[in-house]
């Protein structure tokens, strides 16, 4: 299992081509808010995050998953 | 009190700044007359209709509207009622019948439109538990049916068979699975590759559902869709459809062969809980898909005006949604919302009616100028609507790929 910062991190990366305006990003950057993805940009990215660790993470997640932390956590979760 | 409305400032001020600029509002185009499938009157003027998914032309055919007249007089204009209580006359079971005579299945479900279809189908199907496993190109209504229901979601890169089979195998094999795939994509008209995510959905053990709305009436032998086109109608366990496109009327249907599909009536919450169709819909509906089931030389010519038309667009320099013509529905591919706006608004100042379509209805990123087209076009309109093409292109300085 991978750890967390490693995991935060390669996130952060994935996030990178899609972060137009160079947001600085944290753990609390909001994708909806600060970043301003819209939800087809969020799916693209969720695939990406899914295949990076060969991991199931369903659509119907997504509204609890706002900031980056957030989706670090889940996928700490789903490699554990 | 916060104004719940407030959210939408954003959308609603972007269209008033182009109304403000003397834009011509795309989703606010009123027919004030339609002449034929094919003609309407748009602000004054006969405008060419070339957006419309009449693909088969049946919203003037003689016989359908004999059946919408006959039946809105001995049954009246509605049926004030859902299905499941005081909504079902003859007329609905004579559709579902018309219904499983052209699929050749054994059962039929009429719903009052085929977004409902969609909606109640996949939400009803997968349950919690479950998973639902769709193309991330798929229409809102699969999207909507996914967000009613209680399975968990996955998205699979658009018509990627690899990527269909990658997913699916990241699934407990013990899950229930329902995979949903449409015939013909609708923003870019190109066509799935049916055979092959078929058959690897059910080495995965999963149902596959297919949503054929924008191929009734012309695809495969019997006009059934890219399904039977691509010879797999024996493996795909519930078809979804609508009668606002071929069928030239309005409602939508699940047809299958699986022996408890009878059930869905039963629990299918946007069957239930709906009025039924008007009579007048449902019997000039059944007529209309009988006389689909034989009507080959309008089918012949509607792939031929596509053909017409798609060729004269990519040898005039215009960027193609698909680089052949695989549906009735051809989409231009422009640069940005400006240059898509105006163009729209040239061609429809020249009497060219085409779609205008932009994200999120889109794949990421698309602006489309998307036409579909109707049986009843003839080589005339076809001709015309490829000049005003040049000539709005030029107008608005799109620039074209030299002409092959």
């Amino acid at each position: 299992m991978p750890a967390r910062e490693t995991i935060y991190a390669r996130i952060v990366d994935l996030i990178g081509p899609l972060n137009k305006k160079a947001v600085p990003l944290a753990e609390d950057t909001s994708f909806s808010n600060d970043l301003e993805m819209d939800s087809l940009t969020v799916m693209d990215l969720v695939a990406n995050i899914e295949d990076e660790w060969d991991i199931v993470l369903p659509l119907n997640m997504l509204p609890e998953l706002e900031t980056i932390g957030q989706v670090a956590d889940a996928v700490a979760k789903l490699t554990k | 009190m916060i104004d719940l409305l407030d959210k939408f400032d954003a959308i609603a001020g972007e269209r008033q700044a182009y109304l403000d600029a003397g834009g011509r509002d795309p989703v606010g185009v009123v027919m004030s007359k339609v002449l034929s499938p094919t003609r309407a009157v748009i602000n004054g003027r006969e405008t060419i209709l070339m957006g419309t998914y009449n693909y088969m032309g049946m919203t003037f055919d003689p016989d359908v509207i004999a059946a919408s007249e006959a039946a809105v007089r001995d049954f009246g204009a509605g049926t004030t009622g859902s299905r499941s209580l005081n909504g079902t006359y003859t007329s609905h079971r004579e559709c579902e019948a018309a219904l499983k005579d052209f699929y050749g299945t054994r059962h039929g479900m009429v719903f009052s439109t085929g977004y409902q279809a969609n909606l109640g189908v996949v939400s009803t199907l997968a349950g919690r538990g479950d998973y639902v496993i769709l193309d991330a190109d798929s229409h809102a209504s699969i999207y909507d049916g996914c967000s009613m229901g209680n399975a968990d979601v996955v998205r699979f890169r658009h018509n990627s068979v690899e990527d269909l089979d990658k997913r699916l195998g990241r699934l407990p094999a013990e899950a229930g699975k329902l995979v949903v795939l449409e015939g013909v994509y609708s923003m870019l008209g190109d066509i799935a590759p049916l055979a092959e995510m078929v058959a690897v959905a059910k080495r995965h053990g999963a149902m596959i559902l297919v949503d054929e709305a924008h191929a009734m009436g012309f695809f495969g032998e019997h006009g059934r869709g890219v399904t039977e086109a691509a010879g797999v109608e024996d493996q795909v366990d519930f078809i979804i459809g609508t009668f606002s496109k071929s069928v030239g009327t309005v409602g939508g249907f699940c047809v299958s062969n699986h022996p408890k599909f009878e059930a869905l009536r039963l629990v299918c919450r946007p069957y239930v809980f709906t009025a039924s169709l008007p009579p007048s819909i449902v019997a000039s509906s059944a007529v209309s898909i009988r006389k689909l089931m034989h009507d080959t030389a309008k089918r012949a010519r509607l792939w031929d005006s596509t053909r017409a038309m798609h060729a004269g667009l990519k040898a005039r320099g215009f960027t193609l949604g698909t680089a052949t013509a695989e549906s009735a529905i051809i989409a231009v591919l422009m640069p940005d919302q400006a240059t898509t706006l105006a163009m729209w608004q040239a061609l429809l100042e020249h009497g060219v009616y085409v779609n205008f379509a932009r994200p999120p209805a889109t794949p990421t990123g698309t602006y489309l100028l998307r036409c579909s087209l109707c049986a009843e076009h003839t080589p005339e309109q076809i001709a015309a609507i490829l000049r005003q093409f040049d000539a709005a292109a030029a107008a608005v300085g799109l620039r074209l790929a030299v002409a092959a």
